[in-house]
């Protein structure tokens, strides 16, 4: 498809390696030379130094043959101004990125008026993200599936958990638990295991489950399953407000660290139930006077990577809490990966992971698309939600009979209100929705899942 | 909250309260008042026990912060007013246990507001205890601790911050310990000169050490019926000038320590404190002549009253509720100026009215120029926002608890001066009020429940309200 990129910050780097890798032609626009240059020669893309709204540069871009119009420069007006261009210009399909929360009520409305096809706010849905981790803080990763009714959890593995030496088909019996192990991360290698495999202490799975189903089980492993009553937050940036708004709905307790005062006095004003503290994040002595020590959750949200990561160490060492830690750049995440900083959330693989989606969904030809996708463990591995429209190969077979290819796990189908974990004698039907977990990347249709 | 090193420390206030009744014990034995003795023993076992238990707790971390610092603060000053309340109680001198708390409270306050009709009854470890109390609570029983513990980390000046009075709590040497040990030494110096005045007054040696404890700490407990009355004018005058300089703060006998006179003379609340005294006698020997034979003696009289009221201490040597109206204002206007800061007085402390009266001539300015920018200064510096804004809220504060206080304290029935000078003796730790809680009558009219409000003004008012106040916040309990 041909797809046009206008703004080449950390996203658009991302974004630009991701589509090109999965065959699209990319153009990215970026106003800055150097930024173009920069990308232009990494990967096999085209650029085109200017300015995004500005009609004459689209149409240099190539606007009027474009399939997908993505604008995720550094500011929400510029991005909805070159949509809405695009849009004008011939673009069939527009995303744009929009992250102030004084538009987070409105985005419906925007989105109709200007005719956009989806807006995308990182930090709002990082903000969902952590508020689920919160709620549920034994797992270290939540995805969902089937508007929530389904959940993809990752889980450590210690000695605690009695897991140690229990191959996979031992689990249902042994713990009276119906969940299934899609992934197993074991040291560097990632596994999507079959029946025999057996669990190590030190293994981190990834399990498919339903809310309920998934807390029966955590309770059997013995993990934390009760929501955190109370959150300690440092940095109260975007990703703050809605998470504060969210936690204060469900009634936690929030504190807030905030360094700049005029924030502070904004934070206030907007969160009246949270408690806004006006100090530095990085003050340890100050960190633990305000019962660092007792929170059942910390939150790192500040703007520097560093800095996050030293204070979720630092909680580490004085709480016995949940941890969450906020990673912006993408470069160095197989170095956090070794250290133990509970769980991290990168907003900007969350904008990635969403495009990237949306975009495959638009591509499918054959009767069945992409709800849902996301990647875990550390890009490894691809979790899809497929809608079955139309009869295809892969329907209507038990799967018993069906080949699926090496490395790719058939978890979950949903039928109307039913939530089936596959076994043997089960088929796909149109009306389906299936989730599927594969080593293999750039799956876009369901009959991708067969060998061929 | 750390609960562990709030017990730990009202475990070692218990120690110290064990140490200090022994005090009493031994006047016993001088006495050869055997069953007193046995109280006091027994009551100094008790804290030890319950000390030594509390020790057990073992502490996480020893740091604390300004939310523990209240905490033990507040809990303590009421650990050792039950625990002080024993004696009373087993040894029948006072029997009623609210009764014993008022007067424990009103001890280690330095309130000095009595329950007791007839003082010289009394044991004399009993007497001893009570006046002892006073000298315990003036300079503070945390700040005694802090000379006796050893201390780890920075984190104690919390403790001395929460029981010192003043809107800025400063300390005057670079360690906490130091700095408590120069506070101690200079009140244990001040009250050995008082006994030794006393004595070439030819006071015999037990009044002299009781007198001299109830003026350190600005307490006010008489062991005469007629509190001061029956003494000699020599001792009246030492009396009165001691009490004025227990109403002093401390920082200024430390400057002196140090040979800088010339700061010491000009700290501005010393100054105001002295001004408004010598304008308070001068108005009341004008309005209460008639009432002496000579002018030297209204001098003298006026001089002892006023003395006694503005540092708090309570002692009286006539019954000024007979006075003319204007004299008897005054007096209830000083119960609120109260001493300086950093003395052993209460009140509302004559550094916070500087800066109240200070933040109206800033606001007047600024009602003539919108745009000036006009700080409050004191002694030539600064004066913090932040402190500016904590003085309003304390006497905003202050009004409210008062308020509330002579509401509920006239449930009752008495009358309004009654209640009123009632709550404003107590708040103020000064002891008597008017009419029926004059110097010469006691607060023994008063129902328990309105005896327990008044308890409750004594430990605000000694502790500056937020101490205590703060024991009331659901914030103070959680976890987090």
């Amino acid at each position: 498809m041909q797809i046009i990129l206008v703004g080449g910050g950390k996203v658009g780097v991302a974004l630009a390696r991701q589509l090109c890798e999965e065959g699209h032609n990319v153009t990215v626009i970026d106003i800055n030379k150097a930024r173009v240059e920069h990308i232009v020669e990494r990967y096999d893309v085209m650029g085109v130094v200017g300015n995004g709204t500005s009609i004459s540069t689209l149409s240099e871009a190539g606007i009027e043959n474009t399939d997908v119009f993505i604008a995720i420069t550094g500011s929400d007006e510029l991005n909805l101004l070159c949509c809405m261009f695009a849009k004008k210009a011939g673009s069939r399909h527009t995303i744009a990125r929009v992250r102030n929360p004084s538009y987070s009520h409105e985005l419906d409305f925007i989105r109709h008026q200007i005719g956009i096809s989806a807006i995308i706010n990182p930090e709002m849905a990082a903000a969902k993200e952590i508020s689920r981790l919160l709620r549920f803080p034994g797992a270290s990763k939540i995805d969902t599936f089937a508007e929530g009714r389904v959940q993809l959890i990752k889980v450590p593995l210690t000695g605690a958990q009695n897991l140690d030496g229990v191959a996979i088909r031992e689990i249902p019996a042994k713990l009276k638990s119906d969940i299934l192990v899609c992934a197993v991360e074991r040291g560097a290698e990632v596994i999507i295991p079959d029946g025999n495999f057996v669990l190590r202490s030190g293994d981190v799975v990834t399990f498919l489950a339903t809310p309920e189903k998934a807390h029966q089980f955590f309770v059997t492993i013995g993990l934390p399953v009760r929501p955190v009553r109370n959150a300690m937050i440092v940095g109260g940036g975007a990703i703050c407000y809605y998470l504060s708004q969210e936690l204060l709905e469900n009634r936690v307790r929030v504190r807030i660290v905030e360094r700049n005062p005029e924030r502070c006095a904004e934070l206030a004003q907007e969160l009246p139930g949270a408690q806004i503290l006006c100090e530095d994040g990085s003050n340890r002595e100050f960190l633990l006077s305000e019962g660092l020590g007792s929170a059942e959750a910390f939150v790192a949200l500040t703007n520097i990577d560093e800095e996050n990561v030293l204070l979720a160490l630092f909680a580490k060492k004085h709480s016995q809490g949940k941890l969450v830690t906020k990673i912006n750049r993408l470069e160095f995440d197989d170095i956090l990966g070794g250290l133990d900083l509970g769980s991290t959330i990168y907003p900007k693989y969350m904008t990635c992971d969403y495009i990237v989606q949306y975009v495959r969904a638009l591509q499918n030809e054959a009767g069945s698309n992409i709800k849902t996708l996301y990647r875990i463990l550390d890009d490894r591995v691809e979790a899809l939600e497929f809608t079955v429209h139309e009869n295809s190969p892969a329907t209507g077979v038990p799967l018993s009979r069906m080949r699926l290819k090496p490395n790719l796990l058939l978890c979950c189908i949903t039928r109307g209100d039913r939530i089936i974990i596959p076994r043997g004698g089960d088929q796909i039907q149109v009306g389906d929705n299936v989730i599927v977990v594969t080593l293999e990347h750039g799956l876009h249709d369901l009959r991708d899942i067969l060998a061929d | 909250m750390n609960y562990a090193i709030v017990f730990r420390l009202l475990g070692d206030i218990l120690l110290c309260e064990a140490a200090l009744l022994l005090l009493p014990a031994l006047t016993s034995v001088i006495y050869g008042e055997w069953f007193i003795l046995a109280v006091f023993l027994f009551t100094a076992c008790l804290c030890a026990l319950f000390g030594l238990l509390l020790r057990q707790i073992k502490a996480k971390s020893d740091i604390f912060y300004m939310r523990e610092g209240f905490v033990t603060t507040a809990l303590s000053w009421i650990v050792i007013s039950v625990m002080g309340a024993v004696p009373f109680v087993i040894s029948g001198a006072i029997p009623d246990p609210i009764e014993a708390l008022f007067e424990t409270v009103s001890g280690f306050t330095t309130t000095g507001a009595s329950i007791l009709a007839e003082v010289e009854d009394l044991p004399k470890g009993i007497l001893f205890w009570r006046s002892f109390t006073h000298w315990i609570g003036g300079m503070g029983v945390l700040v005694f601790l802090l000379t006796l513990l050893p201390l780890t980390g920075g984190s104690h000046i919390n403790l001395m911050k929460a029981e010192s009075p003043g809107p800025q709590v400063e300390k005057l040497v670079p360690k906490v310990q130091s700095t408590a040990k120069i506070l101690y030494g200079i009140y244990f110096t001040l009250t050995a000169v008082q006994v030794i005045l006393l004595l070439a007054g030819g006071m015999p040696f037990f009044d002299a050490l009781l007198t001299s404890f109830g003026t350190a700490g600005t307490g006010g407990f008489g062991i005469k019926n007629d509190s001061m009355a029956g003494y000699s004018t020599y001792v009246q005058v030492i009396v009165t000038l001691f009490m004025i300089l227990f109403g002093i703060n401390f920082n200024a006998y430390f400057l002196i320590l140090l040979g800088k006179f010339r700061r010491a003379a000009a700290i501005e609340e010393v100054r105001c404190y002295l001004a408004i005294i010598l304008a308070a006698i001068a108005v009341i020997t004008w309005n209460a002549r008639d009432f002496f034979d000579s002018l030297g003696r209204a001098v003298q009289q006026a001089a002892f009253q006023v003395a006694s009221i503005i540092t708090t201490t309570g002692f009286s040597t006539c019954d000024f509720n007979l006075w003319p109206a204007t004299s008897r204002s005054v007096l209830v206007l000083l119960m609120f100026v109260g001493a300086c800061a950093g003395s052993t007085g209460g009140g509302i402390k004559v550094s916070r009215l500087l800066i109240l009266c200070k933040t109206i001539v800033k606001e007047i300015r600024q009602a003539l120029h919108p745009q000036v920018v006009a700080p409050v200064r004191m002694d030539g510096k600064l004066i913090p926002h932040e402190t500016v804004r904590a003085t309003n809220v304390f006497l905003v504060t202050y009004m409210i608890i008062f308020t509330f206080s002579v509401l509920l304290v006239s449930l009752d029935g008495n009358e309004l001066a009654t209640n009123f000078t009632a709550v404003a003796a107590t708040l103020n730790n000064i002891g008597p009020g008017l009419e029926m809680v004059g110097p010469m009558e006691n607060f023994s009219l008063f129902s328990s429940p309105a005896k327990l409000v008044l308890i409750f003004d004594m430990l605000a008012g000694r502790l500056e309200l937020f101490p205590i106040l703060v024991l009331f916040a659901p914030d103070t309990w959680r976890r987090f």
